[in-house]
């Protein structure tokens, strides 16, 4: 019972554990097999760098997800912000940067404005607009360009300084402290909350509803062009396949960490650990030389399970 | 029923755009080519009537035409049939247990449904990780070449009717098919009203399975082929023809009818792109566009309606 109170009352130090528990069995695993010992700073600097895109992509996703809402088109948006970075390469790395921020920011916008003011619901807007997304990208991928992705993108997205600490957690760490403050303290962050928790009640009181959605929608675009410019830097080249595998992982670590699909309910410093969980799983699962069905199904089984413990554990405290 | 003007409509341009003089042949090939999608939106469209959302419908259409393209090969037309019939039986046991996770988890639809999408869809790629197998030629026939009375009855349209008159009509207006409805409507109200609320939500994931194994099964006849991507488009379209169909996706409003016509709507605008000579790829963007500009004049007639009251 008292081990039940406590991880009711702290989730966060329950996934902390789980992440832990997680890297000593791959550890053994790798250990087992005889590539030798996993649980290495080399390694666990490795999950953070490979971390840093899901982490960024559900950082947008667990937004969306406290007002109600679902985006199912942060792995397209990611993947238009990839390109933009390696078609607009050649005119230099911070032009190329500020396209695929605005082509996020733009996606995010429609999304907003279907949402928000014309109230379509989130899913089916999300995977209209995902859709013609990637249509968008097939059409242009198609035409001829000169592709580059700049070095300083490479840096950011795939080398470490100081040995141990990869590039892409100085973007990651600002955004994690930005959004973990902000939904705490910003009047945003607040009605963010609200709006989750009760739309009508939040309208009464006097909260811009369409407003929040809106700029919730951009700003989860914004991060997942982001999330795209990183993935674009760790792989050295844009695909059109570049963002979709971590569609399902970017709902399974907001998931994971606690913030409810019904809003209003959780915040980013869980998800940060879902998505470290799902990282060295992932890498366990490498190790395990599993096959792409298998791999599919564990990670599919896993996410219902880890999801049911919470309905249970959140049923249970009410 | 805005998704048969709109069909009526399609059809009517559609005869003066074709090449060739518009006959029975253009009606057979839409219909093979809408008959996935149809029963794909048959099954969304009663879990998203009964309140929910089935997001493993495009992995179970795959897993379904793998299993059955191996399955199927090398037997005779009546193995062949009674062998379906396990399929489609196998695949309602499926769904039925994504419902019962649901019920007993308490974890939301969407969740659960989109974890079972990557479950199916790894067991499909374990199934045939290639293209590959097929199925007898007769089975084939009966989707594709043959026709019933004249020729301008395609068999693709007597399978889809066969399908919704054996599973649905005899259904719909019982308790179980009553209680649906309900439970779409306000879940604590039939509660209230002595709904067995989780029986019925297993019942329509249990007909969500159904449908889509069905629509696996005729991916197969259709192509003669397994593929374990083949189901993958179908899971956003068959949610965009219940929509377009006049489903409410609050749960408790429409029927069957609709979203069958849409999912022909849906398909026909793809063909027309393509006679056009439209780069398949755009015809994807339109069809994308189409179907949130549809959604948001739907969201906008809503909200006026709401200031009026």
């Amino acid at each position: 019972m008292k081990v039940q109170r406590l991880a009711e009352d702290n989730p966060a130090a329950v996934l902390t554990v789980v992440f832990i528990l997680l890297f000593v069995a791959t550890d053994i695993v790798n250990r087992a097999q005889g590539d030798g010992a996993f649980l290495t700073l080399k390694q666990i600097s490795t999950t953070f760098l490979y971390a840093a895109v899901l982490g960024l992509m559900s950082a947008g996703q667990t937004l969306v997800m406290l007002t109600g809402g679902v985006d199912l088109s942060v792995a397209t948006t990611a993947t238009a912000g990839a390109f933009t970075v390696s078609r607009f390469g050649t005119h230099g790395s911070g032009t190329a940067i500020v396209l695929a921020l605005a082509v996020g920011l733009a996606i995010g916008l429609v999304n907003g404005i279907g949402i928000g003011v014309f109230r379509v619901n989130a899913l089916i807007m999300t995977l209209g607009i995902s859709t013609i997304t990637l249509g968008y990208l097939t059409v242009a991928a198609q035409k001829q360009f000169t592709a580059l992705v700049p070095n300083f993108v490479v840096t950011l997205g795939s080398e470490r300084f100081l040995t141990y600490i990869p590039y892409d957690l100085l973007v990651w760490a600002p955004v994690a402290a930005v959004i973990i403050l902000g939904l705490r303290y910003a009047g945003l962050g607040r009605a963010i909350y609200a709006v989750g928790d009760n739309p009508v009640a939040s309208r009464l009181g006097g909260i811009r509803v369409w407003q929040v959605l809106l700029v919730v929608y951009a700003l989860c675009g914004a991060l997942s062009a982001v999330a795209g410019i990183l993935l674009v830097g760790f792989n050295n080249a844009a695909d059109l396949g570049i963002g979709s595998p971590f569609l399902l992982p970017s709902v399974a670590a907001v998931v994971i960490g606690g913030t409810s699909i019904f809003g209003g309910l959780g915040g980013y410093a869980g998800t940060i650990l879902g998505a470290l969980i799902l990282t060295v799983l992932d890498s366990l699962l490498t190790i395990l030389n599993a096959s792409q069905a298998v791999r599919q199904m564990i990670y599919g089984t896993i996410v219902l399970a880890l999801a049911a413990i919470y309905a249970r554990a959140t049923a249970g405290a009410e | 029923m805005g998704a048969f003007a709109l069909l009526f409509v399609l059809v009517l341009y559609w005869r003066t755009q074709t090449a060739a003089r518009w006959g029975p042949f253009d009606v057979q090939s839409l219909a093979i080519d809408a008959l996935p999608l149809c029963f794909a939106a048959c099954g969304q469209a009663i879990v998203i009537l009964s309140g929910g959302i089935d997001l493993s419908v495009g992995s179970m259409m795959s897993l379904v035409n793998v299993v059955s393209a191996r399955a199927l090969l090398h037997l005779s037309f009546r193995d062949a049939l009674l062998v379906s019939l396990l399929i489609v039986a196998g695949a309602a046991l499926v769904g039925a247990f994504t419902g019962l996770l649901i019920v007993v988890t308490r974890v939301a639809d969407i969740i659960v449904t989109l974890a079972m999408l990557f479950v199916l869809g790894g067991a499909a790629l374990a199934v045939l990780e290639v293209p590959g197998g097929g199925a007898p030629i007769r089975y084939q026939n009966l989707v594709t070449l043959d026709t019933l009375a004249t020729k301008w009855a395609p068999s693709a349209i007597g399978v889809l009717l066969g399908a919704y008159v054996v599973l649905w009509v005899p259904v719909r207006r019982t308790r179980v098919g009553l209680s649906l409805y309900a439970i779409g409507s306000s879940r604590s109200a039939a509660y209230l009203a002595g709904v067995n609320v989780p029986r019925s939500r297993i019942v329509a994931y249990a007909y969500s399975g159904a449908f889509a194994a069905l629509g696996g099964l005729a991916l197969t006849a259709a192509s003669g082929l397994g593929d374990p991507n083949s189901g993958t488009i179908y899971t956003l379209n068959s949610v965009a023809a219940v929509v377009l169909g006049g489903v409410s996706l609050l749960g408790g409003v429409g029927g069957l009818i609709g979203p069958i016509a849409a999912a022909f709507v849906l398909t026909l605008v793809k063909t027309l792109m393509i006679l056009k000579g439209v780069d398949q790829n755009w015809a994807q963007v339109i069809q994308g566009a189409l179907i949130v500009l549809v959604v948001m004049i739907g969201g906008l007639a809503v909200r006026q309606k709401g200031k009026g009251s």
